[in-house]
């Protein structure tokens, strides 16, 4: 009798026990998940590639942890940073053990990695549609931001590294920058934001160096051209972008 | 269904979309522009490309631009044919398409202007702008050291597999070596070099050089 009472004790403690350590097991498992899953982007606020990505991070509802990189001391091209991102440039996303570089890379990432949370930024499972915000990623890539980062840079950038102003070079660069902005015009007649009804990382990646272009007196180039006016006005009203348009100062 | 590529067969660009519908056996039907009388420019090509670049494609009634753009479509429409070129998992795929995107930021830029300066400005009867040309040598040498150290320690830029980052430095990069003289830039780099034989010489891009 007292063998069994004792031998059904030490099995009940037994099982308490191994509930109480599966239990605790599962929290610590989920504390250490929950750690490790915090991306990290290595970046700065006013940045223009940073908050592309942390602009899309935004609208895909993923938390993430900005670690600053001190440009100002040229942290960027020393060999710990290069070990991250060769080419000595930002933002780095870091996500476990993957590390990612190219801001436009990076957004296409998460926007595919976290389909199912927040805004679908790629047209996930409509084939044509995503075609369609590929085709627009690709025109600001390839005509968009050639066209703007010389104004962008001349106002801005170059200042803020001790540089002067080519003014010259503003008005070359603004005269083929409104030509682009003719067919994103036209486009946007016939279409609500660039790939179709729907907005999408294609609009989003035009925000940050616009962003800083309507600080300055060209923006008249973008408000003199009413449907992309409505356009800009639209996408850069978006709780996703405004939070990070605080930290971006360049433009004082 | 057949796409039509159009475009002449000897840019860059059209190069690049021809290279990966071979590698998907997509069929296509190149419909050749005559960019010298400027067809490019003409209001039927503009209103299937409004930028007035080459190539454009039109798959039945759905039209697509931008090469790197149409290549993403097709890579990931016939995802389970042909070649795999966006890498198996999700992460596979970002580290393709931070390649991808850094040939489209970083390669393609120094490397179109020498393309554009060394062999298209002297058939146009232009002259080339020789600073221009010196410095964006240098800048694509940068370029090049960086690939250099990466292709040492993976066999293509995305790892250990061919994906559209590799596909798309074919058409410049066949300029470059075998066009403008410039190939010591490749062979001086032991893994650049090694890279550029292993994917010049798959069947796609031979094909594509004899279109």
């Amino acid at each position: 009798m007292m063998k069994t009472t004792s031998y059904t004790l030490h099995f009940y403690i037994r099982s308490i026990s191994s509930n109480i350590l599966n239990f605790l097991f599962v929290v610590s498992s989920s504390i250490q998940f929950s750690l490790t899953m915090t991306l990290k982007v290595y970046g700065i606020g006013f940045s223009t590639c940073t908050a592309r990505v942390l602009t899309c991070l935004n609208e895909k509802e993923v938390e993430y942890e900005l670690v600053p990189v001190n440009l100002g001391v040229g942290e960027h091209k020393k060999p710990a940073f290069l070990a991250k991102q060769p080419f000595g440039q930002i933002p780095v996303l870091e996500d476990e053990d993957l590390t990612l570089f190219e801001s436009r890379a990076i957004t296409a990432y998460v926007s595919h990695k976290y389909k199912d949370n927040g805004v679908d930024l790629v047209r996930f499972g409509n084939i044509k549609e995503a075609g369609l915000v590929s085709v627009w990623i690709e025109v600001e890539s390839q005509q968009y931001n050639p066209a703007i980062t010389p104004i962008v840079s001349q106002l801005y950038i170059i200042p803020m590294r001790g540089g002067s102003t080519d003014h010259a070079a503003v008005e070359a660069a603004a005269e083929k920058f409104g030509k682009v902005l003719d067919v994103y015009e036209a486009r946007l007649t016939t279409s609500k934001y660039l790939a179709g009804d729907f907005y999408s990382l294609a609009d989003l990646t035009h925000l940050p160096y616009t962003y800083y272009l309507m600080k300055s007196e060209w923006a008249s180039l973008i408000n003199s051209r009413p449907h992309v006016k409505a356009w800009w006005e639209d996408i850069s009203s978006r709780p996703a972008f405004t939070k990070v348009a605080e930290n971006m100062t360049l433009a004082g | 269904m057949v796409v039509k590529v159009h475009g002449p067969t000897f840019t860059a660009a059209t190069r690049r979309v021809l290279a990966c519908l071979i590698e998907k056996g997509i069929d296509y039907e190149i419909v050749p522009l005559d960019l010298l009388n400027r067809a490019h420019k003409d209001p039927e090509y503009l209103k299937l490309q409004p930028f007035g670049v080459v190539p454009v494609i039109e798959d039945g009634d759905f039209t697509l631009y931008e090469s790197r753009a149409i290549l993403r479509y097709y890579a990931e429409k016939y995802k389970s044919e042909g070649t795999e070129l966006l890498g198996k998992t999700v992460e596979e795929r970002g580290v393709v398409e931070q390649w991808l995107e850094v040939e489209g930021q970083n390669y393609h830029p120094p490397i179109d202007t020498l393309i554009v300066h060394l062999k298209v400005f002297p058939k146009m009867g232009v002259p080339a702008d020789m600073k221009l040309v010196e410095e964006s040598e240098e800048k694509l040498a940068k370029v090049l050291d960086i690939y250099e150290e990466r292709l040492s320690k993976s066999k293509y830029l995305a790892g250990d597999f061919f994906s559209l980052a590799d596909l798309s430095h074919l058409p410049a990069t066949e300029y470059l070596v075998n066009d403008i003289g410039k190939d010591y830039m490749i062979r001086d780099r032991k893994h650049v070099s090694a890279w550029w034989d292993d994917i010049s010489s798959r069947p796609s891009w031979k094909k594509v050089l004899q279109l």
